[in-house]
């Protein structure tokens, strides 16, 4: 990116959670659902000597795609590492459930989710991981109808259980800030020892979860640039495709040859990766 | 943690409502409502503890004068200096007088 270009672009990555919807959704038709001056807080934060915010830092936007009716799920990264409790789970959950409701009584509503989250908010425990389950069913449940779309911009990306709901997603977008993994290099390093990974190098974080890496494996349908405008315009040619003939999920047997065959008595190279899978596996 | 409340004299009741900042490290979530007296009544809730002395300070310098409007002002601090309190209270005094 050369330096005019650089300067004259609006920075997604650097936006917080409120004005990314406002950025995605038609301008003007932002309208904010259990807004934070209805103070839907977490109740468990507080009781460990935490403060909270007013809306668990998830915005539930309604508004316009496109002039058709949408709904986009945003998630605050800066807040507890955009991490899922029982609040935030069931604010996207419920959304994405009266979405589905929305399309059984005729009207079309899409959906939108932009995760920047390292996954479940381990002070809530069960109740985080309960509500994740519910927005993989209910994005199951939409993407029948019509497409969900998810978002991993970063910097935080996208980790955990949360990982899993943007894989059921019917199209992914990435930037190249974007990070997207089932455990974070930390818990790796934690777990397998720094031989495995070495979460300190961040070359072979982003070499091996990164959102280009992710785009070239296959494991992501869109590479975009971190632009709002360009952000928007992407998510507007996914919706304008409609819902792709399978989902990544339901393609699973195609991930799964390649998986068979990796050696895991060592660590992949991202070279491997990508000719291991690559993009034909992609929406 | 740790819970602080304040009262300052103020102008006119507001009119509408208006956000600031998030909860993020060194950052603080600034919620303004109208009031119905003339007080500016502030409910802090900060992650770190024994600073009383230090809001209250800046308190009395931001709201000295009964020019503000009436509002009922909640923070949500984890761990902001004093600078960067002030910045959010100001960007949400303007958002409010923007929505006029």
């Amino acid at each position: 990116m050369d330096a005019q270009r650089l300067l004259a672009r609006r920075s997604f990555t650097e936006l917080h959670a409120r004005a990314r919807a406002q950025a995605l959704l038609d301008p003007g038709s932002f309208r904010e659902l259990i807004d934070p001056f209805e103070r839907l807080a977490s109740p468990w934060l507080p009781r460990q000597g935490i403060v909270t915010q007013a809306d668990d830092g998830l915005v539930v936007a309604r508004g316009l795609l496109d002039g058709n009716p949408a709904v986009v799920l945003a998630i605050e990264g800066a807040f507890q590492g955009g991490s899922m409790g029982e609040v935030s789970a069931a604010k996207i959950a419920g959304s994405l459930e009266l979405a589905a409701e929305d399309n059984r009584q005729g009207i079309p509503t899409r959906a939108a989710i932009v995760f920047e989250t390292g996954g479940v908010r381990l002070q809530e425990a069960n109740l985080g991981l309960a509500g994740i389950a519910e927005i993989q069913a209910a994005i199951v449940d939409l993407r029948r109808y019509q497409p969900v779309a998810g978002i991993v911009a970063g910097p935080v990306g996208c980790y955990g259980g949360m990982s899993i709901a943007a894989g059921l997603c019917s199209y992914l977008l990435v930037t190249r800030e974007a990070r997207l993994g089932l455990n974070g290099p930390a818990v790796i390093e934690q777990e397998a020892g720094i031989a495995e990974f070495d979460s300190r190098d961040r070359a072979t974080i982003w070499g091996l979860s990164g959102g280009e890496q992710r785009y070239r494996s296959g494991l992501a349908d869109r590479y975009v640039e971190d632009d709002a405008a360009q952000i928007r315009q992407a998510l507007l040619v996914c919706m304008r495709a409609g819902r792709p003939g399978r989902c990544r999920s339901e393609r699973h047997d195609a991930f799964l040859p390649p998986l068979s065959q990796a050696d895991g008595a060592r660590p992949a190279e991202p070279a491997e990766v990508i000719a291991a899978f690559g993009e034909e596996l992609r929406a | 943690m740790q819970t602080l409340a304040f009262t300052f004299p103020a102008a006119a009741p507001a009119h509408g409502r208006a956000l600031a900042g998030v909860v993020a490290s060194g950052d603080l979530e600034v919620l303004l409502e109208p009031a119905a007296d003339r007080h500016i009544s502030i409910e802090v809730t900060t992650s770190v503890e024994g600073m009383e002395r230090t809001w209250a300070a800046l308190f009395a310098r931001l709201f000295a004068e009964p020019t503000r409007p009436a509002v009922r002002l909640q923070i949500n601090d984890s761990g902001a200096t004093p600078g960067v309190v002030s910045l959010r209270i100001a960007q949400a005094f303007d958002a409010l007088a923007q929505e006029h």
